[in-house]
């Protein structure tokens, strides 16, 4: 921009984004904040931000009261198991999309897109009794299939408009080369294709760990994932502050961490390409 | 260019996904409507029946369903309201040049990525609650009496704590519209004499339209089915103060046990899914081909 940007305005929009930014984050901030200190200390009044005696000990009372790895492992089972599915099942649709386009191929993306619309408390029942009647109830292979089918449409919008991306020429020109359809997507699809699928595979574990409906809705004690698991401190047991804090930092981070590598990409995969 | 051949191979590439998707679809949908017309308790299952159209009699014509149904209009309005002003002031703010944007950004987009089990209990306990909770401590401080969130304004408090979930995601879809403005439509405006607010209005705003309908249709795609921080923080309540149609639909079917009414009402929720689907799908796609 040529427009001079004085140094007084910098600094007074900075303070102003900074107090938003940080008004914002506070919540998680104070999450885990207070994951590292007593119950007394959770509860003390004034509340202390960063004075107080830290302590690991909330961690290891949430794992040796409610085997909080077992949790741990269900969602990590569960959101990337449904993600490598969903892509497997997703890749070769949208390359045949994106690089033999036929008439309806618009007709398809836009009706997987409509599927995202049907709210899934309209098949909750049906769902819920085939799962009871053929033992999926509470078992991570059912969750994996609920969240696969779930997550494939944006999984193959995401992948479309990635490969869109990829220069139609190259392939014709590996074609006139002697290539066949095995050695194009071995050979010259796949390499430029790897940054998109990584981008997907990595939105779709952090949707998956965070679904909330049918995790909620289809396990007991058993498969539940950290989603679950976590709501089960509604309970009075929620009062014990240092705790809940503790069980929801762990469940929070990896997911947070990974999030922030991947905020490109969420607003490409969450409108369905229309923003990039 | 593509042979015969190629393209058969690309049909048998897509049909998997396709298949599933039908199939994903169908069969639930199919059960749903069956299950709709029939008498089905799950504690009384051997008196099944054909009840016509007595269970969306009876869904329709319960309180709760009006309630229900009152409480989603208001909680997507509500959220989709919020989100979208502060996420354009935001989004403004955040593309002005300052120190650390990196951080900030990552600052302002977490609460995305915080499930919303958590991010409902943490509002519900560690915030709203009226003896231990931070703004209780705030009131007391302030010599005022501590204000019991969660039973007194339940669907307010839902609101905001959607709303603190989803700002992230409207600022960072504006934010990302905003950078792809013109910075010399800018200069020249502002070099003809239009002041701030002229400039927000008749370039800034138009230029967000697009980004602003993708938000809005996105967003109310989630918002329909808010269910988890409903169950966490109230379980509806107190009453149906804070039942949304999910929620009410779970609570007759997996809580009443009756399948039939619960059916029902999933039906009701499809069609007015619908209905919000197709007007946002048009709006969307004018916007699209624009």
């Amino acid at each position: 921009m040529a427009r001079a940007i004085t140094t007084r305005r910098k600094i007074i929009v900075t303070a102003a984004a900074w107090t938003v930014g940080l008004l914002i984050f506070f919540p998680i901030l104070w999450t885990i904040l207070t994951s590292f200190k007593t119950e007394a200390e959770a509860i003390a009044d004034p509340p202390s931000l960063f004075f107080f005696d830290w302590t690991f000990e909330n961690y290891g009372v949430v794992q040796e009261r409610s085997n909080y790895f077992l949790h741990f492992w269900n969602s990590v089972v569960i959101s990337v198991g449904s993600t490598l599915l969903g892509l497997a099942i997703a890749i070769p649709a949208a390359w045949s999309m994106a690089f033999v386009p036929a008439k309806q191929t618009k007709n398809i993306l836009m009706w997987m897109l409509s599927t995202k619309m049907l709210p899934p408390v309209g098949v909750l029942i049906p769902i819920y009794l085939i799962f009871r009647d053929t033992g999926l109830l509470d078992t991570r292979s059912g969750l994996v299939i609920v969240l696969t089918l779930i997550n494939l449409p944006i999984i193959v919008w995401m992948l479309y408009t990635y490969f869109k991306e990829i220069p139609g020429e190259i392939l014709e020109a590996a074609r006139m080369d002697g290539a066949n359809l095995r050695s194009e997507i071995l050979y010259v699809l796949t390499p430029m294709a790897v940054p998109g699928i990584a981008s997907t595979l990595l939105l779709n574990i952090i949707l998956a760990w965070n679904e909330a409906f049918w995790t909620l809705n289809l396990t007991a004690a058993k498969a539940a994932p950290l989603t679950a698991f976590i709501a089960s401190y509604s309970s009075p047991e929620g009062l014990f502050y240092a705790k809940l804090s503790a069980a929801s930092t762990m469940a929070i981070a990896p997911i947070l961490i990974m999030g922030w590598f991947s905020q490109k990409q969420l607003v490409r995969g969450l409108t369905f390409g229309a923003v990039k | 260019m593509s042979t015969q051949h190629s393209r058969t191979a690309a049909r048998a590439m897509i049909s998997p996904a396709v298949m599933l998707l039908l199939a994903w679809m169908l069969i639930p949908l199919c059960m749903t409507l069956y299950y709709s017309f029939r008498r089905y308790r799950l504690l009384t299952p051997e008196r099944q029946g054909w009840v016509g159209f007595g269970n969306y009699e009876n869904f329709l014509t319960n309180p709760a369903f009006f309630h229900a149904l009152t409480n989603t209009l208001l909680l997507v309005g509500g959220v989709l309201i919020i989100t979208v002003v502060f996420g354009v002031l935001l989004a403004i703010l955040l593309d002005q040049p300052i120190w650390g944007q990196g951080i900030v950004r990552i600052l302002v987009i977490a609460p995305f990525f915080v499930m919303p089990t958590v991010s409902a209990l943490v509002w519900k306990n560690m915030f709203m609650n009226p003896v231990n909770g931070l703004f209780a401590y705030g009131a007391k401080a302030l010599g005022l009496q501590p204000y019991d969130f969660l039973s007194q304004a339940p669907l307010a408090s839902i609101i905001g704590i959607v709303s603190w979930q989803w700002l992230p995601f409207a600022t960072l879809i504006l934010l990302t519209a905003i950078q792809s403005l013109d910075s010399e439509q800018m200069e020249a405006a502002e070099m003809d004499g239009a002041g701030p607010f002229s400039r927000f209005f008749f370039i800034t705003l138009p230029h967000l339209a697009r980004a602003i309908t993708v938000v809005v249709l996105i967003q109310t795609i989630f918002l329909l089915s808010i269910f988890a921080e409903i169950l966490v923080t109230t379980n509806g309540g107190p009453g149906t103060a804070s039942t949304n149609l999910t929620y009410l639909v779970y609570a007759e079917s997996l809580l009443n046990y009756d399948v039939g009414e619960g059916s029902a009402g999933g039906v009701v929720a499809i069609i007015l899914a619908n209905i919000v689907a197709i007007f946002l799908m048009r709006m969307i796609g004018k916007n699209l081909d624009a």
